[in-house]
């Protein structure tokens, strides 16, 4: 399955000339590692597949922690992408303090941020894709856009999704497909799908009235001599996880039917390569190929995993491609008989203070970022500790907000959704509007108080909770556990969906939560429409410029079992 | 804030069935004897097999309330050999009858597509019956979700 070979020269390199980077400076570290080096590659074929995903409308390079936990359940358990620090380290043969080290695990992480400094930026990323198209040739090269590209910082939530498209736009995606997007509106999302000027697929989206597609499910394209067809895959959830409200002609679902339909279509169009840019999630995407036969690449994002290289199932490769511009991900396929008969793959880091950023790609940053620049930068408060989001249970920024729910709302408990989008402080860190927004900018953000029976919220975490470890991937909606304040209790994602979640218990009096009486709970990002309450941005901000420094201390409040 | 009990119980549309459901006394619900009972009496009494008819209803319903289902026969559907009728039934409803299709030769083939409320997670189950006395069974599970926490 996976070859624990030292798949990235230049990762070794630096950890063996350097020892533990810990001790190490940051410009030494730099030195050592240059944009040639990230770039380097044993070029396969004449077909080369770039993949950029779940960006979550990060422009700028950013610090992003990779999570503590992040379980597997049945045939998927202990295996990438549920690995996290020293367990991934080993299984992938980096050495501990090495760039891959930083850039895949939370291992020794405030050192290693400090040392190799901040990941992505859309400049950068466009140099990358520059070079490598220049390298190949444009013929060559294709360059897909797999979702959640629209949504997540505070000039996406302004302009309604239009700084990305505007930047998107000048690296030339060949095709794209959505998730959060579709949380703009549905009049919107066609309105910047018109505007952008290239395919956005989904194999996978139906109008609710005459059960027909909506949009195109398959580009052909000619690429180093071959015809390769890309079907897209929209999140087949988003009516569940986002509010249906929002684009109510349109049902979703995984269909594998019709995929195997449509992929059976572009074969018999000639296509030698079938590519999937899906937004299905990696577990859902690595039980496709066993149900779907005939696709030779999956594209896989939703769920931000990021694995180094991409794994083989069946005769299927699946890259998983992280998420928040930390990486590019690169297939290059060798075609013999309209076949694919050999590959190479890697993620490429996106080291922002190793690439030089592409000045045309930055002054459309610079430009964008105009009209907010300044309100972006207004400083909050500032962050004693590390605050971050990722993690099965919870992260410091959401403990953060479930606490700054349960103040400015006057309430016993509260929730904050499991989402995986939101970057990562380090300690001493400013704590900005932009920074603030990374972690709440959407277009649903109310923050709800109302009254639940202790019965009814052991119901809703057990119901989040199978969304996260049913044992059949089919079955998952991606994201994480939905963040519980005020309140502990146990978890054990082995168990079947009502048996998980015990012993829940007020934190503040370490009395059990009774079934029969009501407590007072706040929480965001409620799928209703018509829901009441202050904007989650609008709550933070009062609450932590009120607080001015920010010290998270360690929660221990969840306890997971039998894992 | 004002919300209507409605919204205050559920994250999503798909919810109100199930957390209500779960709340207030009767209707008494179904379960898989009783289907299995109707299943009886509608096949007369034949052991169901499988293979022959399909089943399609999505993993998680989008909405509880209008869930899409559908059902194939294979059938040379001739006078001599045609499915006559189709049942639907949902094992977790207050009535797990949904729904009888009847079929003639003229139909051509034995399909049909409809929409049906779906009150928790449950087994919808298919069952056709054909001229010759054969009968043929599937089976879908259904997720009845409260959804609203994907990333």
């Amino acid at each position: 399955m996976f070859s624990r070979r030292d798949f990235l020269q230049w990762s070794a390199v630096v950890a063996a000339t350097t020892g533990y980077a810990g001790g190490l400076t940051r410009v030494a570290a730099q030195q050592r590692l240059t944009q040639d080096d990230l770039l380097k590659f044993d070029a396969k074929g004449k077909v080369t597949l770039l993949h950029f995903t779940d960006v979550h409308a990060q422009l700028k390079p950013l610090y992003f922690r990779p999570p503590s936990e992040n379980f597997g359940v049945g045939a998927f358990e202990g295996m990438p992408p549920h690995l996290v620090g020293e367990a991934f380290l080993k299984h992938f043969n980096i050495p501990a303090g090495s760039p891959l080290a930083y850039v895949h695990t939370m291992v020794d992480y405030v050192n290693l941020a400090r040392t190799y400094g901040k990941l992505g930026g859309l400049d950068r990323t466009a140099t990358l894709v520059k070079a490598i198209r220049a390298e190949r040739g444009d013929d060559s090269v294709l360059f897909l856009d797999g979702g959640d590209t629209w949504q997540g910082s505070y000039t996406s939530l302004k302009t309604n999704g239009q700084d990305m498209v505007d930047c998107m736009k000048l690296l030339k995606p060949d095709a794209m497909v959505g998730h959060w997007e579709f949380t703009l509106g549905q009049d919107r999302v066609l309105e910047l799908i018109d505007d952008m000027g290239y395919p956005f697929l989904a194999s996978n989206i139906f109008d609710t009235e005459w059960d027909e597609p909506v949009f195109e499910h398959t580009a052909f394209y000619e690429k180093g001599g071959h015809k390769v067809a890309v079907i897209g895959q929209a999140m087949p959830y988003t009516p569940i996880a986002n509010p249906r409200w929002m684009f109510p002609e349109w049902s979703f679902g995984i269909r594998p039917d019709v995929l195997q339909a449509n992929v059976d279509a572009a074969r018999a169009e000639g296509a030698e390569i079938v590519v999937l840019l899906s937004h299905n999630g990696f577990d859902v995407d690595q039980k496709l190929p066993t149900v779907v036969s005939g696709i030779d690449v999956i594209l896989t994002g939703h769920t931000h995993d990021a694995v180094p290289e991409a794994i083989k199932i069946g005769k299927t490769l699946v890259l998983s491609s992280g998420s928040h511009g930390k990486y590019l991900g690169r297939v290059d396929l060798e075609v013999k008989n309209g076949e694919v008969v050999d590959y190479n793959s890697t993620l490429i880091p996106v080291f922002s203070d190793v690439i030089t950023p592409d000045p045309e790609m930055a002054a459309k940053i610079d430009e964008v970022r105009a009209p907010y620049e300044a309100e972006c930068n207004r400083v909050l408060a500032k962050t004693e500790g590390l605050l971050y989001r990722r993690g099965n249970f919870n992260g410091t920024w959401d403990d953060l907000i479930c606490q700054g729910m349960i103040e400015e709302r006057d309430a016993e408990l509260s929730f904050s959704p499991g989402f995986r989008w939101g970057t990562t402080l380090l300690p001493g860190q400013n704590i900005t509007v932009d920074d603030l927004y990374t972690q709440t900018s959407m277009s649903y953000p109310s923050v709800y108080r109302l009254e639940f029976s202790g019965a009814q919220i052991k119901d809703i975490l057990e119901d989040v909770c199978d969304n996260l470890f049913n044992k059949d991937p089919f079955f998952q909606q991606g994201g994480d556990m939905v963040r519980v304040g005020g309140m502990g209790y146990t978890c054990a994602p082995k168990e079947n969906i009502g048996n998980r979640i015990t012993n829940m218990t007020m934190l503040k009096t370490g009395e059990p939560i009774d079934p029969a009486r009501n407590y007072v709970v706040a929480g965001w990002a409620s799928v209703n429409e018509g829901v009441e309450g202050p904007a989650i941005y609008d709550l933070m901000e009062n609450y932590i410029t009120r607080l001015g420094v920010v010290n998270m201390p360690k929660n221990d409040a969840v306890k997971v079992v039998g894992m | 804030m004002k919300l209507t009990r409605r919204q205050a119980l559920s994250f999503s549309t798909g919810a109100i069935a199930f957390t209500i459901a779960g709340m207030r006394i009767g209707p008494a619900f179904a379960n898989a004897e009783d289907t299995s009972a109707a299943v009886q009496a509608f096949s007369g009494g034949a052991e169901p097999q499988s293979g022959m008819m399909t089943l399609k209803a999505p993993e998680i319903a989008e909405n509880g309330n209008t869930v899409p289902v559908s059902v194939t026969v294979e059938s040379p559907m001739t006078a001599d050999d045609y499915v006559e009728s189709v049942a639907i039934y949902a094992e977790g409803n207050p009535n797990p009858e949904v729904v009888v299709f009847n079929f003639t030769p003229m139909s051509g083939e034995a399909s049909a597509t409809t929409r049906m409320r779906l009150a928790k997670t449950q087994n919808v189950v298919a069952v056709a019956k054909t001229s010759t006395g054969k009968v043929y069974i599937d089976k879908r599970e259904v997720k009845v979700t409260i959804g609203g926490c994907g990333g």
